[in-house]
């Protein structure tokens, strides 16, 4: 991705300060830190701020702790019957609203994912408390479906009224004996965003079921696929591809997955990180615990899927692993160029802007660059500065007052499970060739000098700056789709793709270009005005001719 | 199968709800919210619930959902959300500029208690109102009632804004409940022709069903004028259609402003809209016009071409009571049989409205308030329909049991334009028959061998 100097239609800093200038004062002030003009050098990028609290009143994109871990986390895994524990809204927004595709044909069977489970408490369960309620539910559920495991999720009053779902799940779990019961305190409340829910899922992931697995995994080039959510088949390309490859994927955190999956994961020889922001936390668990290093990869785009290939094949060393990772490229590329040929000169030049959870806006990228489109600008929701800034300001990093109290679990290596994957030796030898391990740059550095970079984007921002910058594509999710597509421009949801996918790998790209030409070529964005509108203001008596 | 884990023996469940048949109060106040001019919604609570309020309206409808938040943190959920919303009020009115903010809660805000007219007190001391702009609320508490209740609760807050002056203004004040932009702009159409002034609120006509010119305006002209909802006050009478949805602010309009109220069924079908007609023209003391009584004909005539594929047909139903109530009762007119009825909205009088209605055509129902849809799949388990009328989570069921479905209600997720057409009214009730029998005979299209496979139908 280019990092020349490259000139937007309209000065960043006026665009900033158009941004800012009907803010009140102190939103202004707080605004200003999260909205940034890139000038990443070689070995410097600005800073941004980030993951903090949300400003009242502001048309936030952002959703909530629940979503995060709920929504994004459990929600895609298939056989663990998730129960929310609340008043109804929470468990029915979250009913098979993100596509996590799921594939619970043959032997796998159990299928949860199709049912949205809840204590729907009511004021009396308010008043006196619902942990009654929640125990008579979880018995319930387990007769009804004998699932082999049963997650419990918060809701914002949960907390506050005080129910005690952890021994609750506790007292269920040792009542059934073959059903493992556990609970999230994912109160809507915490945190400032779904970020603090990811942590809270990977914390209780890690702690209740991972390394539980009895199943002995002995397939060569053993890999976890963290943070990849199958969203409109992503998984299954990205597993199709493995497979072609010879590498084994015994986890996915957690699209199409099972509970197996997770309880087995401390058994593969190496993380590979696609979302960096929801699931580095069990990253690095997995390697303290259990001595397995991870790496970043990102499946989004051709060259990008080549890339993260061909770094796994580094990281196992195997010659004849290496030569199928190369026929399997040279296989599937020239088909993504073909297309890429064909679409490109219809979209060479044009200019996108992103703004996506917590990941996408930086993968998406390179799909973009593919075509020839530049990144104008982008955010995200959620993310932290590591995911803007990259990993090395990890160290610098604050946790504020509205984060304090997610919990960070210690983790320390299993005294009978440890085993380091490679030698000291080896991996210093893997660093040398330029592998990074627990390494992430961030998406400040891949973008354009003088792009603008905008955190927790809110409704007002995102009007100004189509209205500014006239991107020819804008990026988000369903809440903004409508009003910017109503501007005249279209709109391309990256959280749901629009019913489309799926987009990773190198099926993934193909789709991919084919969707962009389609939106950014449509005919549609022609009719906006009538005919008549285009001539000027009659003044005389119309003459039929 | 979709749902394979779905037994058919139906066990009892007393803490477990499966697949609800219903949502949470904050999404209905979003939407009465929307149905009123220049007003921007306002989720009092974490920013969880708004963002998945506006995303599943937006699904809906596929326009854009404003609203805004108090975006709660952990802090102000142990101290208390007023803050926050005077935060909140000051930034929507500097960087929206909305006419006026309609203020509903969640379970966080109504559990720790924060006290709505106090927190508007104290913005409008602080002067984060700027002149001539308004403030409501509603409570919504989340772990009471359903969508429904949070609507009717919203439409409530409105007529509390209604005043009385010492003049009636001679007109009918409608409160439409929760049907479609299309609906509201039928059922001021109907009024129109009948010739009756009305004040209808809240009215989202012309707010979700709006244009695409490339300009976007976030405050479209339409809905009701907070002017004219202040105003019904002085109204000759109210209609309230729907009880669940429209009777509290109806009945809160008598108590405050005198104002009589009567309460009727939403206008689904033939019979709901004869006595909605028929009031419209007893209040306004004229005859029904005869644009009106064709219109009215052809749906009769509709009713007879397309009998002989109804008769005895089974239904299973599902959604919101006021739509359900109008629905059954139109259906049993058709001579089709509602054999299952089931809402996610609690309320005692919709059981018995609905075996009324039944043993009226004399047929067996199995009716359910508080239900779920995982309790209507294992009913229709166990006495298979020939049609299912629900929302777009009943596809699950369709495919499972291979039963056609016609999506109808709230909300349709999967399929576009629907806000466009109304279902309200004798013009809805054709297209609801059209839909029902393009539904059955693609069925009969589908399953006919090639020897009965028939041109005509």
């Amino acid at each position: 991705m280019g990092k020349a100097i490259k000139t937007t239609p309209t000065d960043p800093a006026v665009i900033k300060e158009a941004l800012l200038e009907k803010y009140p004062p102190k939103v202004a002030r707080k605004r200003a830190k999260q909205i940034l003009i890139n000038e990443a050098m070689e070995n410097t990028t600005p800073e941004i701020t980030a993951n903090v609290r949300t400003i009242p009143g502001i048309i936030t994109m952002r959703g909530c702790t629940y979503a995060g871990c709920k929504g994004v986390i459990l929600g895609p895994t298939s056989d663990i019957v998730n129960l929310v524990h609340g008043p109804v809204g929470c468990s029915f927004y979250a009913w098979l609203t993100r596509r996590n595709q799921t594939d619970a044909s043959g032997e796998r069977g159990e299928n949860f994912m199709t049912y949205a489970m809840t204590t729907d408490m009511q004021d009396s369960d308010i008043i006196f408390g619902g942990e009654k309620k929640l125990e008579k539910a979880i018995q319930e559920a387990y007769d009804l479906f004998h699932p082999k495991a049963i997650a419990v999720f918060a809701t914002c009053p949960v907390g506050l009224i005080g129910d005690d779902i952890h021994a609750v799940a506790k007292k269920m779990k040792e009542k059934f004996g073959d059903c493992n019961v556990f609970a999230f305190s994912c109160e809507g409340y915490k945190g400032v965003s779904q970020s603090a829910g990811h942590h809270i899922a990977n914390n209780q992931v890690f702690r209740h079921v991972v390394g539980t697995g009895e199943k002995e995994r002995d397939e060569p080039f053993k890999i976890n696929l963290l943070g990849e959510y199958n969203i409109g088949g992503d998984g299954f390309e990205i597993d199709r591809i493995l497979e072609k490859c010879g590498i084994t994927n015994i986890a996915t955190f957690s699209g199409n997955s099972t509970y197996e999956q997770f309880a087995t994961a401390n058994q593969a020889d190496l993380s590979c990180v696609m979302c960096h922001r929801s699931i580095n936390y069990v990253a690095d668990m997995l390697e303290t615990k259990y001595g397995i290093p991870w790496i970043k990869v990102n499946f989004i785009g051709a060259h990008a899927t080549a890339k993260s290939l061909r770094k796994i094949g580094d990281y196992f060393d195997d010659a004849a692993l290496k030569e199928r990772i190369e026929a399997v490229i040279s296989e599937e590329l020239p088909e993504v160029e073909r297309v890429r040929k064909q679409i490109s000169p219809r979209t060479e030049g044009k200019t996108a802007m992103l703004f996506v959870g917590g990941s996408r806006a930086h993968h998406y990228q390179e799909l973009f660059a593919e075509l020839g489109m530049r990144t104008i600008s982008a955010g995200y929701e959620f993310a932290h500065r590591d995911d803007y800034e990259g990993r090395e300001v990890l160290g610098s990093l604050k946790v504020d007052a509205d984060s304090r109290n997610i919990e960070e679990i210690e983790v320390s290596a299993d005294p009978k499970q440890f085993k380091p994957r490679k030698t000291a030796e080896e991996m210093a030898e893997l660093i040398r060739r330029g592998l990074e391990f627990k390494e992430y740059d961030g998406m400040i550095k891949d973008m354009e000098q003088g792009s603008i970079v905008i955190d927790d984007l809110n409704q007002f921002e995102a009007e100004k700056l189509v209205e500014m910058l006239k991107p020819d594509l804008f990026c988000a999710g369903i809440k903004e789709k409508y009003s910017i597509q109503k501007l005249g421009v279209p709109m391309k949801q990256l959280h749901s793709y629009d019913s489309g996918g799926p987009y990773a790998g190198f099926k993934g790209a193909v789709n991919f270009y084919h969707e962009i030409d389609r939106l950014v070529n449509s005919r549609v964005w022609g009719y906006l005005k009538a005919p008549w509108q285009d001539e000027p203001e009659l003044r005389a008596t119309y003459v039929w001719e | 199968m979709l749902l394979k884990h779905t037994p058919k023996e139906i066990t009892e469940r007393k803490a477990l709800t499966i697949n609800p048949a219903k949502t949470c109060q904050p999404i209905g106040a979003m939407y009465a919210s929307l149905g009123i001019k220049g007003c921007l919604p306002h989720s009092h609570g974490s920013q969880g619930c708004c963002a998945y309020h506006r995303s599943t309206l937006t699904r809906h409808y596929k326009e854009p959902i404003s609203a805004a938040t108090s975006s709660f943190t952990e802090g102000a959920s142990v101290f208390g959300g007023q803050a926050n919303l005077l935060q909140a009020i000051d930034n929507i009115f500097n960087v929206y500029e909305p006419q006026g903010i309609a203020v509903h809660t969640t379970c966080l805000s109504e559990t720790i208690g924060d006290d709505l007219p106090q927190i508007f007190d104290k913005a409008k001391k602080e002067n984060k109102v700027p002149e001539g702009k308004f403030l409501l609320g509603a409570p919504t508490p989340s772990y009471v009632g359903s969508h429904v209740t949070g609507f009717a609760n919203m439409v409530k807050a409105m007529a509390a804004l209604a005043k009385r002056s010492q003049r009636r203004n001679g007109k009918v004040n409608i409160l439409p409940g929760w049907v479609e932009p299309a609906d509201m702009a039928e059922i001021k159409r109907i009024a129109s022709l009948i010739g009756t002034p009305i004040t209808m609120y809240p009215d989202t006509s012309g707010v979700l069903n709006g244009p695409l010119t490339g300009d976007y305006a976030m405050f479209p002209d339409a809905g009701a004028d907070i002017n004219d909802i202040i105003a019904s006050g002085d109204g000759i009478g109210t209609l309230a259609l729907g009880e669940w949805c429209s009777a509290d602010g109806a009945r809160l309009l008598d108590t405050q402003c005198k104002v009589p109220c009567s309460v009727l069924d939403i206008p689904f079908g033939l019979q709901a809209t004869d006595r909605f007609v028929d009031a419209l023209r007893k209040v306004g003391g004229v005859a029904v016009p005869e644009e009106l009584m064709i219109e009215r004909g052809r749906l009769v005539d509709m009713i007879s071409d397309m009998h002989q594929y109804f008769f005895g047909k089974k239904v299973a139903l599902v959604g919101d009571p006021d739509h359900l109530i109008a629905m059954t009762e139109f259906l049993s007119g058709l001579d089709m049989h509602p054999v299952h009825v089931v809402t996610g909205t609690p309320g005692k009088k919709f059981e018995k409205r609905i075996r009324a209605i039944a043993e009226a055509a004399g047929f067996e129902v199995n009716v359910k308030a508080k239900g779920d849809m995982f309790l209507f799949h294992q009913l229709i388990k166990n006495e298979p329909v020939d049609l299912i009328i629900g929302n777009t989570y009943c596809k699950y069921i369709a495919r499972d049991e291979d039963t056609p479905l016609v999506r109808w209600g709230f909300p349709i997720l999967d399929r576009q334009g629907h806000q466009h057409f109304p279902t309200v009214g004798y013009m809805g009730g054709l297209r609801i028959l059209e839909k029902i029998l393009e539904a059955l005979l693609d069925r009969k299209d589908r399953d006919d061998s090639e020897i009965e496979f028939e041109l005509v139908l």
